[in-house]
């Protein structure tokens, strides 16, 4: 009898594959599912347990389940993979200076003095003497200042 | 609404106009202000360069800061809402004048 082919632990694989894929491209543009990847790992969980289960009638049953290399080799790539995005992104993430000392709410904002992108350069006491739109005689309400990584 | 990173300022206009973005990017090579603000993340970039942790500022007219969001994880960022939030209160606080 001509074995079957064991479509839960692809199905399985595929499943876990577009979890781990699939943060950067499309759920880190949401801050729903990017402040904490539930989403990548409610998939991975789901991918997980069909692929265990393929792996599993692929041994308890042989005779007709393909499978046995295949969904062991899928198996452990599977696990590295799942290991390396939690500690990408529950551990490694969360690995950064804490600041202790930068400004607190209440302290004057240290000046500073910066090129933008147009190569103008532009001073935080500029930026609070200017308002939105060059309004005269119009002082800004304010101004966020973001630090960013960079763009890569 | 400013934003301070360390790319250059070549890289950062490039950046913009892919993006589409117009408010103001700034460009902090030298590390001058982020070290002011005392934001160094030493070796964090990508090739292991020293680059600025994540944080936002809201400073008010007077130059005082009003608000900080010191996120715990570079996955998360001080979300929109949040920072008009916190814009509200700073202008319940002091409105505008003249």
């Amino acid at each position: 009898m001509k074995r079957r082919w064991n479509s839960t632990l692809w199905t399985g694989f595929l499943i876990i594959l577009f979890g781990l894929l699939s943060y950067i491209p499309l759920f880190s543009l949401f801050p729903i599912t990017r402040d904490f990847p539930w989403a990548n790992l409610l998939l991975l969980a789901a991918g997980a347990l069909l692929l265990g289960g393929g792996v599993r009638r692929a041994f308890k049953q042989p005779q007709v389940y393909r499978g046995k290399i295949f969904g062991s080799v899928l198996a452990v790539l599977s696990m590295v993979g799942i290991g390396l995005f939690a500690y990408g992104l529950l551990y490694q993430a969360r690995q950064i200076p804490s600041a202790a000392s930068a400004p607190r709410a209440g302290e004057k904002a240290p000046d500073f003095s910066l090129p933008d992108q147009n190569g103008k350069t532009i001073t935080l006491a500029g930026l609070l003497a200017s308002a939105p739109g060059n309004k005269v005689n119009v002082r800004a309400n304010g101004v966020l200042l973001i630090f960013y990584r960079g763009h890569w | 609404m400013v934003a301070i990173s360390t790319d250059a300022v070549e890289e950062t206009r490039r950046h913009c106009a892919r993006r589409g973005f117009t408010y103001t990017f700034l460009s902090d090579p030298k590390l001058e202000v982020i070290s002011r603000y005392e934001l160094l993340h030493r070796a964090g970039g990508i090739e292991h360069n020293d680059i600025a942790r994540p944080a936002e500022f809201l400073i008010d007219s007077t130059g005082i800061i009003r608000w900080v969001n010191l996120t715990e994880s570079i996955t998360v960022r001080a979300r929109p809402e949040q920072v008009l939030t916190a814009f509200d209160d700073l202008k319940l606080a002091s409105p505008a004048t003249k």
